[in-house]
């Protein structure tokens, strides 16, 4: 136990003395969450919008002034004919140009019918769809005001509710990814490496010339990293709650828990990866190739896995970082308790002792 | 019996790399005694080291046995690292660790402590003692190898294993190695050191002459040297080039190796036919020659066997 404890206190000696790795093990997750909450969005938010209006009418007024005043828009200028569309297109800045034909109020009074044309820049098909979906929204507003006064035979009326994120905000996305790609990322590289640095300076040659059980300086990397991930969770969470505005919906003490067995998974992970590479840009290329891509891609973090072809989705089940971001979403997101994270946290548990089970199998007492 | 004097027992031990198609190994067999100063001397690439690590139990031989105090390699692994004191090639002890930091470290990986057998280490850590919070990576070349040479002895190992200890030493540092380990010696501790410095042959009880996987003699220095005594010329000249093509056109050539400065020659018979051998070379026009009489050291001898050998 001496032993023991003497190698814990020499890794974080290690890991406390090397400065730079430490900004990167600390400064990573906050670089992360502010690139993912504010640079890298999918909300669209002041979207330029150009308006080309033949009737210059009042209830063109009303929908121009109501697409201004909301938070997804701006009007960036009036236009005088349909050929300007394209070129302020060409020029980037605008995304969305909405046209009123001549006569608008008329139609709308006199026949009971009118029509607005939205023309997307689609060459960003998922933001087109977005300022679409948006503008249309309102103009459906607007158009229900309408009717509210002149009672129409037979309407039905649509009432959507976005449940668990009533402002389709991507915090409640990106926030689990997160914490699933920085855990993965240094649970398993940072241990894997450090292990395999002791095999390529040399220094486990001298330590496996000595009583000691080897076992031990594997085990005691993982205690230092065990912090520094758990560290890493607590900062993401303040940073999602206050800089952010998330609420973490579930149980704190749940999500805790949770994490820290999703951290000894990847901690097993960096171990099984250090038994396979002999030199440290050999475990770091397993982690970030092996490791990393399979998690961001079928983690269900960028791509849902629902629509993905069954092969894939059958292959995803093989990957740790899937259940824990179900399980990070279930908890923080949806405020569900431990009985709806019951099966992948037994997966997870499996899956860690399946990866312990192998690295010990696999780890050597001699050098080769 | 005369195993029970033997400290290192290897007998017939081969071994490959790359599935059988590197011989670094082959069939070595050597009896070393207990406290004794034994040198293991040979090129790089020799396999000085592969025997080394499967003496310390970190690789496993192809064929052969090989015994450490009566313990087997294979089967005791761990009663042969609990007696076992190793120090590999390279230096591999934590260079962001401070000198006491790796000592206290790795006393206590082997069970001990720096108080409890400060007595072994303590003519050696003095010299490095007031430099005892400088990090390990920040020391020079000599000071590591007596950092490194602590944390070896630090649990009174019974047999030490020194893999090359002085290669990128100073001179200095080197000399005062070597009569350390001659002071551990004295303390009855067996020591295996490899060098590729065949001047620190002398500094050994016994050595043995490895090359490319092969043992070509064991025994003292003196019988060594006596052994393969050779009358030996040191040839120089003015033109170094000029000089080896003309000692090369030389019919009684036995052999002819650059030396320092000069050219160490044997001829067929000896200094016989020096005379004749200075003639040639005058009449190749050779200016400023100088030829001497050589006494052979163990470098000249290590060489001839090598000669021999390839000449099998």
């Amino acid at each position: 136990m001496k032993v023991f404890l003497t190698l814990i206190k020499k890794e974080f000696w290690h890991v406390l003395r090397d400065k730079r790795s430490l900004v990167i093990l600390l400064g990573l997750p906050i670089v992360m969450m502010l690139l993912f909450g504010f640079a890298l969005t999918n909300e669209v938010k002041n979207s330029e919008v150009l308006i080309l209006d033949f009737s210059k009418d009042q209830a063109s007024q009303t929908l121009i002034d109501r697409i201004d005043h909301s938070e997804y828009f701006s009007i960036a200028g009036n236009l005088s004919s349909e050929k300007e569309i394209v070129s302020s297109f060409r020029k980037g800045k605008s995304r969305l140009a909405i046209i009123f034909p001549q006569d608008f109020q008329n139609s709308i009074s006199h026949e009971k019918k009118a029509q607005i044309r939205l023309v997307a820049d689609a060459s960003d098909p998922n933001t087109a769809n977005i300022v679409i979906n948006y503008a249309s929204a309102i103009i459906r507003d607007y158009q229900n005001e309408l009717n509210e006064e002149k009672k129409l035979p037979y309407t039905i009326n649509l009432e959507t509710k976005m449940l668990y994120n009533p402002q389709l905000k991507s915090a409640f996305n990106f926030v689990p990814g997160v914490m699933t790609l920085i855990m993965m990322l240094l649970g398993a590289m940072m241990t894997s490496v450090s292990i395999v640095r002791e095999k390529e300076t040399g220094t486990m040659e001298v330590l496996l010339v000595s009583p000691m059980k080897p076992i031990l300086v594997v085990l005691s990397k993982a205690i230092p990293y065990l912090l520094l991930c758990f560290t890493d969770i607590i900062l993401i969470l303040l940073m999602a709650v206050f800089v952010l505005g998330m609420t973490i919906q579930g149980s704190l003490v749940l999500l805790l828990a949770e994490s820290i067995l999703f951290i000894i998974t990847t901690l097993s992970l960096g171990l099984l990866i250090s038994t396979i590479a002999s030199t440290q840009q050999i475990a770091m290329f397993i982690s970030l190739v092996a490791l990393m891509l399979p998690s961001l891609i079928f983690s269900g973090f960028m791509f849902p896995i629902e629509n993905m072809p069954i092969p894939l989705q059958v292959i995803s089940n093989l990957i740790p970082t899937k259940w824990y971001y179900s399980i990070v979403r279930s908890v923080m997101v949806k405020g569900l308790g431990f009985e709806y994270v019951i099966k992948p946290t037994l997966i997870l548990i499996a899956m860690t002792l399946a990866y312990l089970f192998i690295a010990i199998k696999k780890f050597k007492i001699r050098l080769a | 019996m005369t195993s029970d004097m033997s400290a290192i027992k290897i007998e017939n031990i081969t071994k490959t790399y790359e599935k059988g198609k590197v011989l670094a190994l082959e069939s070595i067999s050597l009896d070393i005694k207990r406290g004794e100063l034994f040198g293991l001397i040979g090129p790089d690439g020799a396999g000085k080291t592969s025997l080394f690590r499967i003496l310390t139990t970190l690789l496993l031989a192809d064929s052969g046995k090989a015994t450490v105090e009566a313990f087997d390699v294979v089967k005791d692994l761990w009663d042969i690292r609990k007696i076992s004191g190793y120090m590999p090639g390279r230096f591999s002890l934590y260079q962001d660790l401070t000198i006491e930091e790796n000592l206290n470290f790795f006393a206590t990986v082997f069970n001990t402590t720096v108080e409890e057998n400060y007595h072994i280490i303590k003519e050696i850590y003095v010299q490095i003692e007031p430099f005892k919070n400088r990090r390990a990576g920040k020391l020079s070349g000599g000071m590591k190898q007596k950092l490194a040479l602590c944390c070896a002895l630090i649990h009174e190992p019974k047999v030490l294993f020194l893999d090359e200890p002085t290669t990128g030493v100073d001179p200095v540092s080197r000399k005062e190695f070597w009569e350390m380990l001659g002071r551990l010696k004295d303390r009855g501790i067996t020591i295996l050191v490899s060098t590729p410095y065949m001047d620190e042959a002398s500094r050994c009880d016994r050595i043995a002459l490895i090359q490319k996987g092969k043992i070509m003699d064991v025994d003292t220095l003196d019988h060594i040297l006596e052994k393969n005594y050779q009358e030996i010329l040191g040839v120089k000249a003015a033109n170094r080039y000029d000089l080896v093509k003309a000692i090369n056109q030389f019919d009684n050539l036995k052999s002819c190796f650059a030396f320092g400065g000069e050219q160490h020659v044997v001829l067929n018979d000896g200094f016989k036919s020096k005379d004749e051998f200075q003639q040639f070379l005058i009449e190749k026009g050779i200016e400023n020659l100088e030829i001497r009489v050589v006494e052979p050291d163990i470098e000249d001898v290590f060489i001839k066997l090598m000669q021999e050998n390839s000449n099998d």
